[in-house]
């Protein structure tokens, strides 16, 4: 395993992540009636919108303070408050979450304070605000949803009674993920709050009249009451401490907390069922041991032809840490293994399971397509794993890719691909094989024909 | 809480043609929590510049800024991809802290190292502008120890609105046009436009049956070699207003080269487009044979317009793009298909644009500046629009309203410039407003849809 590249170049080609604020949206649009401010310049919001919007095929209202030259050199303070009362005008929401984008943070703006002075002004109007510092260079948007998680919960939780719903925290996955994961929960019939949740708010049924404000999503009374829950399962291995949400139950109210890796492949699977079955005492029903009998089955039917698999797979260190684990249970060989975000975790969770690979694996942190082309063309990879911002993979490599993760720009659905839980799993595993074979036998027959028949005559 | 309420603020941005006498304000800043559909300067300033294909188009910020405009257009290009790549000197705390500007000399090293471009452009973004980055300085000290050009591009996103990174952009290119003391006759340049889908590939091809050069389309397929050239040209013919008013403006003070406008979307246009371009070079063979295309073109095309004509008896239209110059286009497009349109906006059009739209629309028409999501919502139902011309962001809002809609945006992969252009608009037109989808809408109203 080495470490390497991205300290000694001077310029990012083809960014492999987003910025923070990014995922700060992602993670509020999870709550009920929420909407958006972000704190800066108009551009920053557009952008963000755009790019939620044309993943989610769903409009995505953002609000932003505008900040012109004259915030800049004077303060955004009334800028961020007209923002405010205008959103609340058109939008009436429960919670406004406000962000802040780079040139907030560059010019210090303290929003804490706005936004208190804020409540003060309007005293007594019943309106929750939730504030997070999301500069755009602090971090990738992985790093941003879930630092906003953890302070949605410390704006909104208060303590609370104990109660028998567990806390169950997601990293950013589809919202077909979302509710595959409710599905199994609804079958062992566990009582939870699941958050942030943009399962309904970001994959809307066609209704009419149409709706601005999306009343799914985690409800608050429910955020506000996660403190006295029994447990924390949170799908998220590669968080720091500083930036999760688990552990700010865990220090604040005493929530036990259990860190999981995201439930794709087998062996996650069965750690988050196991975690289900210990917290609340409840087993495993036949339907799922059914299951996990078909996936099984189903990876026994592939693993030939998974065998021939050399993947790069790249996007935010969550997903990647749970997909490579199930490239490696399958024996597809994980050639590259890539994030934008800069983190040691990453490298340090794979360590024992590269240990034992049979050959190298190429973790790279903080990295960009430019180095994840060059080592995955050089380890001959022949098929890649992540969302469409590796589409030159495929068009400048020819590396095949397989859409998955956060933003699928390209092609419909990303955001109704199922792959968690063994059923999500075994749907994953099938579209990676597929490909696979689809590179075998395209070329079969000239190849054939190439190699041997020229040869011989 | 019921109909949510309209921001005060924003109601002269809003007129309704023959209600109101005042004019439309635009041209101004967005206002905080409007949920305003424009980007920012610096994202103004890389659509336009951003074809230029064997430019290194670097930007100077956090990475985000890079990261979504990767590859922002599907502007094509016959020879280098460079302009594809997205390069970023991603910004990091301790950068804005202690300065960026080693950073970025360093940047342009490595990539003068890499690809030896001749051209690299650097973009400065919100953050740049705030820690005072001397980009000038560092651009010219690179470009004297690279012998290359290295242009800065004054893009700070808190600066303006799009405008002015259109205006930006221009500035850069002005930078590169350099005097040659030749002047070609019949030789024209092109702007705004970015050869979307091989757009500027189609009209050179109609202006070389008539005889005309195209010398240098600004920006779509052109390289750092090509633009140089630009002011040979004896006329500069300017598609997207917006962007290059500006440039065409500056190149008629400085070069003497005059310009005129055209459009060439719908038949009409292309044909007004085509003539005027002969008659502005006084080419008399050049409009003969601009006769020829047209007749040819029109009579091939017309039938299959009107075809698609028919389907669309009634259906009314509602616009919210970019320029205002599209916008004025796209009333007289929908007009040849038999539509009305009865709600347009742009996010950056300008006086004399609305103008000309308010002179153009039916009474009762919607005519809005910088509108909102909300806004559009609300005016695309009371007006009964049945589709809506927009971008990405509208799409999704128009499809939840239970709207046709039709792309126009930067991405899109089809050309809708020319004659193949109407077609494929017809053709896009009918393809979502006819859609047997709306049939299963829960209280659809559209027993006449085909
Ligand atoms: S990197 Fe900063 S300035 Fe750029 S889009 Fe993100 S928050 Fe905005």
């Amino acid at each position: 395993m080495k470490e390497k590249k991205a300290a000694c170049r001077n310029v990012n080609e083809n960014p492999c992540n987003m910025c923070m604020p990014m995922g700060g949206i992602l993670a509020l649009k999870g709550i009920e009636n929420t909407m958006v401010v972000l704190h800066g310049s108009q551009g920053c919001s557009t952008y963000m919108r755009r790019h939620i919007s044309e993943h989610f095929n769903e409009p995505v209202d953002v609000g932003s303070s505008s900040l012109n030259e004259k915030g800049t050199i004077y303060g955004g303070e009334k800028n961020l408050k007209q923002a405010l009362d205008n959103v609340r005008k058109v939008y009436n929401p429960g919670v406004i979450g406000i962000l802040t984008t780079c040139l907030a943070e560059t010019i210090g703006e303290d929003i804490g304070r706005f936004a208190e002075e804020y409540l003060q002004e309007k005293n007594g109007e019943e309106i929750f605000l939730v504030t997070a510092p999301t500069p755009g260079y602090g971090g990738t948007q992985a790093e941003g949803y879930f630092f906003t998680a953890r302070r949605i919960l410390t704006c909104l939780t208060k303590k609370s009674e104990k109660h028998n719903k567990i806390n169950l925290i997601v990293s950013n996955i589809s919202p077909a993920d979302i509710r595959e994961i409710k599905r199994i929960l609804n079958l062992m019939e566990i009582k939870y709050t699941l958050f942030p949740d943009f399962s309904d708010t970001m994959d809307r049924p066609f209704q009419r009249p149409y709706r601005k404000m999306t009343p799914e999503g985690t409800k608050i009374e429910d955020i506000r009451k996660m403190s006295g829950a029994p447990a924390t399962l949170q799908l998220g291995m590669t968080v720091e401490d500083a930036l999760s949400p688990g552990k700010y139950l865990a220090e604040t109210f005493g929530v036990p907390l259990y860190n999981l890796p995201l439930p794709i492949g087998l062996e996650n699977t069965d750690r988050f069922m196991e975690v289900l079955q210990e917290v609340t005492g409840k087993g495993l029903p036949d339907s799922l041991q059914q299951e996990r009998g078909r996936l099984l089955d189903g990876m026994i039917d592939s693993h030939k032809y998974n065998f021939l698999g050399r993947a790069v797979l790249f996007g935010e260190p969550e997903l990647v840490y749970a997909l490579t684990r199930t490239c490696l249970e399958n024996g597809i060989h994980p050639v590259v293994v890539a994030t934008g975000s800069r983190t040691a975790k990453l490298a340090e969770l794979l360590q024992p399971y590269i240990e034992a690979a049979p050959e190298p694996v190429q973790i790279l942190s903080g990295t960009d397509f430019a180095v994840i082309r060059k080592y995955g063309e050089a380890a001959e990879a022949n098929v890649a794993i992540g969302d469409s911002t590796g589409r030159y993979l495929e068009e400048k490599a020819g590396i095949p890719l397989i859409r998955i993760g956060f933003p699928i720009l390209d092609r419909m659905g990303g955001h109704r691909l199922l792959s968690v839980g063994y059923t999500g799993t075994m749907a994953f595993l099938d579209r990676v094989t597929n490909t696979l074979l689809d590179s075998k036998l395209k070329p079969y027959r000239s190849r054939m024909y190439d190699t041997f028949y020229r040869k011989a005559t | 809480m019921g109909e949510a309420l309209v921001v005060s603020d924003r109601e002269e941005f809003i007129t309704t043609k023959g209600r109101q006498k005042q004019p439309i304000k635009c041209d101004a800043d967005s206002i905080a929590g409007c949920v305003s559909q424009r980007a920012c300067v610096y994202c103004g300033a890389r659509v336009v510049l951003n074809p230029i294909t064997d430019a290194a188009h670097l930007v100077h910020g956090p990475i985000g800024c890079a990261s979504y405009t990767w590859d922002i257009r599907g502007s094509l290009s016959s020879g280098s991809e460079l302009y594809r790549n997205a390069f970023s000197t991603d910004l990091q705390e301790e950068d804005v802290i202690f300065g960026g500007g080693k950073k970025l000399t360093a940047a342009i090293d490595e990539l003068v190292g890499k690809y030896q471009p001749k051209l690299i452009f650097v973009y400065s973004t919100c953050i740049v502008g705030v820690i005072g980055d001397d980009l000038n300085a560092i651009c010219k000290a690179a470009a004297l120890k690279h012998e290359i050009e290295v242009i800065p591009v004054q893009s700070s996103g808190f600066i303006g609105n799009k405008s002015a990174g259109y205006r930006a952009a221009c500035d850069a290119i002005l930078q590169l046009l350099q005097p040659t003391g030749i002047k070609k006759a019949n030789s024209i340049n092109y702007l705004g436009d970015y050869n979307l889908a091989g757009e500027a590939w189609i009209i050179e091809s109609y202006l070389r049956e008539m005889g005309i050069e195209l010398n240098v389309v600004f920006t779509g397929d052109s390289s750092s070699e090509k633009l140089k050239t630009a002011t040979q040209a004896s006329l500069n013919i300017m598609q997207c207003a917006g962007s290059t008013n500006y440039l065409a403006g500056k190149m008629e003070e400085l070069y003497h080269i005059p310009y005129i406008r055209v459009s060439f979307l719908g038949l009409q246009d292309t044909a007004d487009s085509l003539r005027q371009i002969a008659a502005a070079l006084g080419n008399e063979e050049a409009a003969r044979k601009a006769e020829i295309l047209i007749a040819r073109e029109s009579a091939r095309i017309q039938p299959v317009i009107d075809k698609y004509r028919r389907k669309f008896a009634g259906k009314k239209a509602a616009v919210y793009v970019g320029g205002g110059f599209k916008a004025i286009s796209l009333i007289k497009q929908f007009r040849e298909l038999g539509m009305e349109v009865v709600m347009i906006g742009t996010q950056t059009g300008r006086k004399e644009e609305y103008e000309t739209i308010n002179s153009l629309v039916a009474d009762g028409t919607v005519i809005l500046d910088d509108a909102n999501p909300a806004e559009l919502e609300r005016f695309m139902t009371k007006q009964g629009a049945n589709l809506l011309v927009g971008g990405v962001k509208e799409r999704p809002l128009a499809y939840k309203l239970g709207i046709a809609f039709i792309d126009h945006n930067h991405d899109r992969k089809h050309p809708l410039s020319g004659y193949v252009g109407a077609v494929n608009f017809a053709r896009e037109v009918y393809s979502t407003l006819c859609s047997p989808v709306w049939n299963y809408l829960p209280d659809h109203d559209r027993g006449d849809v085909v």
